[in-house]
């Protein structure tokens, strides 16, 4: 072990942990704010019901997503110094623009949107969520436009006196194909999951109130309909999602044949340059030999998706490798191949899956249908971390696929790390991060099953009474999140020594 | 006018804006189990502090992000340099940040005191490594030569910690409870707004020989003639602060601490300029605003992006605090005097 091998094990786990909550993020603020309009327009209240429910569980993810983003912000300073210092000129400028024009937007109006149920205008109100959301989609871009130019690195040159990067066209930089290729790509898996999460949340609350578990109080009856139209809306935005997931998918499969394709050629263990290419469906490689034992095959798919042509050519990871030397000097230039072939196949398989069941749905609720089988629900739930865990597995492969470059052709990971840091430190981080994040992660899923299980009548109480009267509700409705009226979500009856507060 | 200054002064200007909005943020945690002795007070101080502490922190994302673009070598020597103290405020930050935030989602008390006290120590931690971490700066700490010609910070915990840089420490400590217990008598009604009284008159002499000690080793450390004034400001608005208090004239005492974090953070930067990192060692190494800059194209991109977006984030920051200008009170507290013991 040195450094270096644990500087990367905790820029991947606390980058994939980040991601975890980012996508959810991104979806469901502007799912909330579209039922949001949806209530403004119309005026009926299971829209609002439907807001301030999403919105808690979506408040609980943000929160998470924040303070992990932190740490991405410092962690390039204090692991990747070298690499910092050498891209800082062009890297930096995306990600200070992240900062100045969307994270400011993103937390002051969710701040804004949380305590000014009762202090703004119901337009105002709503315009601030929708702020937020741009906010979060704007991020987004920043970020994986610097991102895409590790990949692709464009509108730059290297300065002869100091070796540093020097930028030279910003306009290249944020209009990179790679940048906006990523962006479609990213931002249509994160409202898949977004998607996913609605349609989990409302498939596991329809599931419980047909077959109740043990100690589930009767849900009020508004909550069927509700639930129901959720669901739909949810299968709705996984579909569509998943069609653009698939289509931007392809085209950044292009693009790493044409900028990466070392990264291309792994992802299929394809070792041999192939006129027309097949795309492998199971294959037993032998990285030694450079060589697989056993490789099955679908005739000239790979070409069509790496060139958009069946009789195209794709290069073999050898060949690349032999030009690599001749251009880069000796060196092995692969990455690690089986990590990325099956990437590759989970991103895929898990994540399109996910679409079809999303697909399969809208289908099986089609006008006001529901299915009768308890496992259909089930599925609809599973969906959802099947979709996160393909999510992962995009980046694996995206990030892995670069190794063993930092920035392509640029700057090699093992010259990126600080020198000035020792292993002992980064033990230290690498170690308390992981167990911080383990705890939080405990944390956070439990926060969210106890408001799910507690429902929407927790969240803004039903004002002819929940027909159960031994359960829980506070007084008053709930001005959305603020130290106001939350309370315990499950159970818990007798104790009610909280004020509402205050007034402000 | 030179580029890369005017990007020193704006890195100082995000620094200063964190330092004074999270400086109260800070505060008011570091107080929580202090003045916030039943349930409804608590909720009181962390309702007052609700609404903007996220968007407080994102001027510390913002400053980070500007050092990244404008001065990388500065960026990167500095953070890799302060490894771990780095890793101690990036770890309160994050506990304080999921405590805040899901404080009031479980009804149980042994939850919520669990929740204040990451509070409390997401909020101290920070709050005494950022004045060890600047105090440092302005000292100056052994660096070796780094890859691409730029030296690279070398420092043990015994160069890290000394008596200046522990008095940095506790002085920004001492002075964010300070300006948090200003800003609750500000925000505040009922047993807190007291309480909180009671302590800003009380702490404001400590804090003020603090400060001045503080200035004078900085200003000793560091020759420049400027930061002389800059430094007696600080010290003059502090004790402003305290009569101002004092005399109830809480929106006066405010805007005074704020102006003397303000002062500290012009005196620290002011003796940097134009040094970023000094070497102890080397002097050659040492690294400076011309040598760190990012080529001019950068920086002229950089201030157009800022010269756009940094007024209207002060603007929607500014309406934000409009709107939660209200006092906060606590529901079950009349204006009743305060049970036995005062604080
Ligand atoms: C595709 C999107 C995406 C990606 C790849 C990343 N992030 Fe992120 N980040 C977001 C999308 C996002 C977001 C959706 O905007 C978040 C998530 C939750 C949130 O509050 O905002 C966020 C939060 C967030 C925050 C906190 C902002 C705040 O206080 O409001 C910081 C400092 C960062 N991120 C920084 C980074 C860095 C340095 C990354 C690179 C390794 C990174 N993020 C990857
Ligand atoms: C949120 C999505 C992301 C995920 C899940 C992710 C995942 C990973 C993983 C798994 C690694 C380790 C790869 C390895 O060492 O073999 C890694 C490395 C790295 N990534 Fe990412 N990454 C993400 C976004 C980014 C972004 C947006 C950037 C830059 C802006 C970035 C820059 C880096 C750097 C500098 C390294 C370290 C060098 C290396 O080991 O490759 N990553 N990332
Ligand atoms: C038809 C299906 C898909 C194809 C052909 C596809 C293709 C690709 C390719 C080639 C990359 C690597 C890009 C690069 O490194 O240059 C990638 C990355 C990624 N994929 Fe997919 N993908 C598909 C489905 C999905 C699904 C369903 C999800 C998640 C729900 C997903 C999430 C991601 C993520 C998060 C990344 C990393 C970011 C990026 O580089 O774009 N993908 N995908």
């Amino acid at each position: 072990m040195d450094p270096l091998d644990l500087a990367r094990w905790q820029f991947g786990i606390t980058t994939i942990y980040h991601f975890l909550f980012v996508p959810l993020t991104i979806g469901l603020s502007v799912i909330v704010a579209a039922l949001q309009t949806a209530w403004v327009r119309t005026g009926r209240e299971d829209y609002l019901r439907a807001t301030k429910f999403f919105g808690k569980l979506f408040l609980i993810n943000f929160a998470m997503g924040v303070v992990t983003g932190i740490v991405q912000e410092f962690q390039f300073g204090m692991n990747w110094s070298a690499y910092s210092t050498f891209v800082g000129d062009v890297f930096g400028a995306p990600l200070a623009m992240e900062a100045l024009v969307a994270f400011f937007l993103e937390s002051t109006f969710i701040g804004l949107w949380i305590f000014g149920w009762d202090r703004l205008g119901k337009r105002v109100h709503l315009a601030c969520i929708w702020a937020a959301a741009i906010g979060s989609n704007l991020s987004a871009y920043f970020i994986l436009a610097a991102n895409a130019w590790m990949r692709n690195p464009v509108g730059f040159e290297v300065d002869p006196v100091t070796g540093r990067a020097r930028l030279t066209d910003i306009g290249a930089v944020l209009g990179n194909d790679q940048a906006w290729s990523t962006y479609l790509h990213v931002v249509s898996a994160a409202f898949v999951i977004a998607g996913l999460f609605v349609v989990a949340v409302s498939a596991y609350k329809l599931m419980r109130s047909r077959w109740p578990g043990r100690g589930d109080a009767a849900p009020h009856e508004s909550e069927h309909p509700m639930f129901r139209r959720t669901l739909r809306a949810g299968f709705l935005v996984t579909a569509i999602a998943g069609a653009l997931v698939a289509v931007s998918g392809d085209h950044q499969a292009k693009l790493a044949a044409t900028y990466e394709p070392m990264k291309l050629a792994g992802a299929e263990a394809l070792w041999e340059t192939e006129t027309p290419a097949g795309f492998s469906l199971f294959a037993v490689g032998d990285i030694e030999g450079s060589r697989n034992h056993l490789n099955v095959q679908v005739p000239a798919v790979l070409s069509f998706l790496a060139t958009g042509d069946l009789g195209g050519t794709v290069q073999g990871i050898n060949n690349i490798q032999a030009q690599y030397e001749q251009m880069y000097g000796p060196g092995d230039y692969r990455p690690n191949i089986a990590v990325l072939y099956w990437s590759f196949r989970l991103m895929m398989g898990l994540g399109m899956s996910g679409v079809a069941v999303a697909v399969l749905g809208l289908w099986l609720t089609r006008r006001g249908r529901l299915p009768d089988n308890r496992w259909m629900y089930r599925v609809a739930i599973a969906a959802l971390p099947a979709a996160l865990t393909a999510n992962i597995f995009g980046w694996v492969l995206t990030e892995m696929g670069r190794q063993p470059w930092t920035v392509h052709g640029e700057l090699l990971t093992a010259a990126s790390v600080s020198p000035g840091v020792s292993l002992t430190e980064v033990a230290i981080s690498l170690t308390a991060f992981t167990a911080l994040y383990g705890v939080l992660a405990v944390v956070e899923f439990r926060l969210l099953l106890r408001y799910v299980k507690a429902g929407p009548g927790h969240v803004m109480p039903y004002l002819d009474g929940p027909p159960d009267p031994e359960s829980e509700h506070e007084s008053g409705p709930d001005p959305g999140d603020g130290p106001g009226g939350d309370g315990e979500p499950t159970g818990a009856p007798g104790r009610d020594d909280r004020s509402p507060v205050f007034t402000y | 006018m030179d580029l890369p200054v005017v990007w020193f002064v704006a890195v100082a200007v995000l620094w200063t804006g964190y330092l004074v909005l999270e400086g109260f943020d800070f505060g008011v945690g570091m107080l929580v189990r202090v003045l916030g002795r039943r349930e409804d007070d608590r909720r009181v101080m962390l309702g007052a502090i609700g609404p903007v502490w996220d968007g407080n922190e994102v001027w510390l994302i913002a400053a980070v992000g500007a050092m990244f673009a404008a001065f990388p070598a500065w960026y990167a020597s500095m953070f890799s340099g302060f490894y771990l103290p780095v890793l101690a405020v990036l770890l309160g930050l994050i506990v304080r940040g999921v405590a805040l935030e899901y404080r009031e989602k479980v009804e149980d008390p042994r939850w919520r005191a669990r929740c204040d006290a990451g509070i409390t120590a997401g909020s101290f931690l920070p709050a005494f490594v950022w004045g060890l971490v600047f105090a440092n700066l302005v000292r100056g700490l052994p660096m070796v030569p780094g890859p691409m010609g730029v030296g690279v910070v070398d420092a043990g915990f015994t160069d890290l910690v000394d008596g200046y840089a522990l008095l940095g420490g506790v002085l920004t400590v001492a002075l964010f409870v300070l300006h948090g217990a200003v800003f609750l008598t500000l925000k505040t009604d009922g047993p807190v707004r007291h309480r909180a009284r009671t302590l800003a008159v009380r702490m404001a002499v400590p804090v003020l020989v603090l400060l001045a000690g503080f200035l004078g080793a900085t200003l000793y450390l560091r020759e420049t003639t400027w930061t002389v004034w800059a430094a007696l400001a600080s010290v003059a608005a502090l004790a402003l602060a305290a009569g101002a208090v004092h005399r109830g004239r809480e929106g006066w005492a405010f805007t005074a601490t704020a102006a003397t974090v303000a002062g500290l953070a012009v005196v620290v930067f002011g003796s940097l300029f134009p040094q970023l990192l000094v070497s102890t060692t080397d002097p050659a190494l040492t690294l400076d605003v011309a040598g760190a800059a990012s080529a001019p194209y950068t920086l002229t991109v950089m201030s157009w992006v800022a010269v756009v977006f940094l007024p209207l984030v002060i603007g929607y920051q500014t309406w934000s605090y409009w709107v939660f200008r209200k006092r906060l009170v606590g529901e079950r507290v009349e204006p009743a005097p305060e049970p036995a013991g005062r604080s």
